[in-house]
């Protein structure tokens, strides 16, 4: 009761349904090729436009190449799905921005960096990662490809109403440990169902020491603890990231709302249906060894004996056995991009420690701006000299190596540390092997060619 | 795949394991569709076939198992929103899953495609899982309009849970779409309420 959550939702609930769920008003639809065609096929059969065609943004991500974007894509399954798009927004009257538009990138990216993505907001995606728009603030959900019909048949979804989850993170993180191995320890702890039927608020003194790019990650793997979506209130590092963004509020209207968004708080009396809370001090740079993402550890730590059979599934199909240490496996590929870090300040991250160093002649790298944008800011930086002159290549932006549905796809039996957000098995590509990890021990393992501390680089 | 959806009586088809996600319900490479057709042949491909299209040791391959309901283990689901997964699982050939725990996402797209998502106790699903293995030509028996599920190898039944408004959708073949468009005009005064 009385929590962030409720006023947002609530707020947004043009009626319930007779012993049924919400009929809820979505602010925010974005599209991308994969999730979509199906809706907009469903929309012609039954004869309908869309209702709120301006609250809807378009763009492909998953299928796009991640070099020679100005050439026709080689794949044509790929290429029809990515013109499917282009062709569906110019009949539906829909924003889209294509492969070579400068607002292109991975949707979960883009609409953050361009203010579309607001405080107080409904945002919904045919993509699970949605939540990662949790972090301006809003009330942001993964949703299903009928669902996202739904939403442009007009622009409302029905749904149950979640229950509310608080993860207070309180104290100051060590040297070496991101937002991303916040993540990674909260998902070991809770593991990959620990928060299915909430939607959780993340709050505490570190999760406010949190940078825009840092909470957005948080945000992003909400997911992957089985929450239907995560969210943190909005307050001056928000305000600070959105100012000037180029759809945010103006003028006047930028006053007026600041002044709203700063009332976007849970009350001090909130009643959440579930709260943990964690100490930072007992996280370090994390490192997942199984087949999903909450199967992770300290970085210095042992792989666990397995418990029963899923786990030891997991192990066979990794390769690893329990009670080996990860530090020291050779790795074979790093993927450092995807929504979940994909930023200017991962890409910073990266270069930190990669900067004097060399990339491991055993290694594969592939580094991929989560957007145009990304990509002009690590230019306008200087980073693209840094990690050029240590033996990397940066590539044009989009989901990538995550899953693979473009070329970037890891080998079968090669094992990969990756920024991104899911090691199920075959996720990276068939056969693949992925260990999760932050930009920190990703670049590490890059310049060292094995599973390596970063704090022993420092 | 709108279709009604009453009482079930089917054999069953085990997966007694934790956790299975969307990425293997229906790996990402086969989502590059336009439409919502053929998923079925690629449910679950990398557990069913090797690289070259053999087929491996798995359930779907063994001609012991049949029938229309999918008895899986707990976090059945978890991961990406795809509903290709559902269509994967609709296409297949299945209209049930029991669990005793689903993703979110993925519940709710097996209900929007009429596969009936139901969720049972830990002990219900241990003993239709042994059910099963002693005699995999064992029936359940679905009853949606009672809400209940029985393995019929011991007569243990149990209530599940759906909420009315998806339970009529169900037994009518209506979807959520045919209720929003009706509702238009409740939406534009919600909308002219947040310009106040």
């Amino acid at each position: 009761m009385n929590t962030l959550f409720d006023k947002i939702w609530d707020r947004h609930v043009v009626q319930h349904v007779e012993d049924g769920p919400d009929q809820l008003y979505i602010d925010r639809l974005y599209a991308h090729e994969v999730t979509s065609p199906q809706a907009f096929a469903g929309m012609r059969a039954r004869g309908l436009k869309c209702f709120r065609p301006d609250h809807i943004y378009c763009m492909p991500d998953h299928n796009t190449p991640t070099h020679d974007q100005d050439k026709p894509i080689e794949d044509p399954v790929s290429k029809k799905q990515v013109d499917t798009l282009e062709q569906n927004c110019r009949d539906f009257g829909l924003t889209h921005f294509g492969m070579l538009h400068p607002n292109n990138g991975i949707i979960h990216v883009v609409g953050p960096e361009l203010g579309l993505s607001l405080p107080g907001m409904t945002i919904v995606c045919g993509d699970s990662h949605t939540s990662t728009h949790g972090a301006m603030g809003a009330v942001a959900f993964g949703i299903g490809t009928s669902e996202v019909e739904m939403v442009m048949a007009s622009q409302c979804i029905l749904q149950a109403k979640p229950k509310s989850m608080r993860i207070n993170v309180e104290g100051q993180l060590g040297k070496g440990v991101t937002a991303k191995d916040v993540a990674l320890y909260l998902m070991s702890q809770l593991s990959t169902s620990g928060a299915t039927g909430y939607f959780v608020e993340y709050a505490g003194s570190t999760v406010r020491s949190l940078s825009m790019e840092g909470r957005l990650t948080l945000c992003n793997l909400s997911i992957e603890m089985g929450a239907r979506g995560g969210f943190i209130a909005p307050d001056e590092v928000t305000f600070a990231y959105l100012k000037g963004r180029p759809n945010a509020p103006q003028g006047e209207a930028w006053d007026k709302a600041v002044a709203e968004w700063s009332e976007l708080k849970s009350g001090e009396d909130a009643v959440f249906d579930k709260e943990l809370t964690f100490r930072a001090e007992d996280i370090e740079p994390m490192i997942t060894y199984g087949t999903n993402p909450g199967m992770g550890i300290g970085i210095t730590q042992q792989i666990p004996a397995p418990q029963n059979a899923s786990d030891e599934k997991a192990l066979k199909y990794m390769q690893f056995a329990g009670g080996e240490p990860m530090l020291g496996k050779p790795v074979d590929y790093v993927f450092l991009g995807a929504c979940t870090n994909g930023r200017i300040e991962d890409f910073r991250a990266f270069a930190s420690i990669v900067k004097g160093r060399q990339k491991a002649a055993n290694v594969t790298a592939w580094l991929v701006p989560g957007s145009w944008r990304v990509l002009d800011q690590i230019k306008a930086e200087g980073l693209d000299k840094v990690l050029t002159e240590a033996g990397f290549a940066i590539r044009q932006p989009g989901c990538s190596a995550c899953l693979a549905m473009n070329d970037d796809k890891i080998p079968a039996g090669k094992l990969a540390v990756s920024t991104s957000n899911r090691n199920f098995e075959g996720r990276q590509g068939p056969g693949s092997r992925t260990c999760l990890a932050s930009p920190l021990v990703a670049a590490a393992a890059a310049v060292t060619g094995f599973i390596t501390d970063p704090r022993t680089l420092f | 795949m709108k279709q009604p959806f009453h009482i079930i009586e089917s054999t069953c088809v085990p997966l007694p394991l934790e956790n299975v996600d969307t990425d293997q319900i229906i790996p990402a490479r086969f989502l590059k569709a336009t439409d919502k057709e053929g998923f079925g042949e690629n449910l679950f491909r990398d557990w069913r076939y090797n690289a070259d299209g053999s087929p491996k040791d798995f359930v779907l391959n063994d001609p012991t198992y049949s029938g229309c309901v999918l008895v899986a283990g707990r976090n059945f689901g978890s991961g990406s929103s795809r509903e290709h997964a559902a269509w994967a699982i609709a296409g297949y050939g299945f209209r049930v899953v029991i669990s005793s725990f689903f993703a979110d996402i993925h519940k709710q797209n097996e209900l929007n495609n009429f596969v009936l998502p139901v969720v049972v106790s830990e002990g219900f699903l241990a003993r239709l899982f042994a059910s099963i293995d002693a005699d995999p030509k064992m029936q359940v028996r679905i009853d949606l309009p009672n809400q209940t599920v029985t393995n019929l190898a011991t007569n243990e039944s149990e209530h599940f849970d759906i909420n009315g408004y998806k339970k009529y959708c169900l037994e009518n073949a209506l979807d959520d779409i045919d209720f929003l468009v009706q509702s238009k005009d409740k939406i534009a005064q919600w909308e002219a309420s947040q310009k106040a």
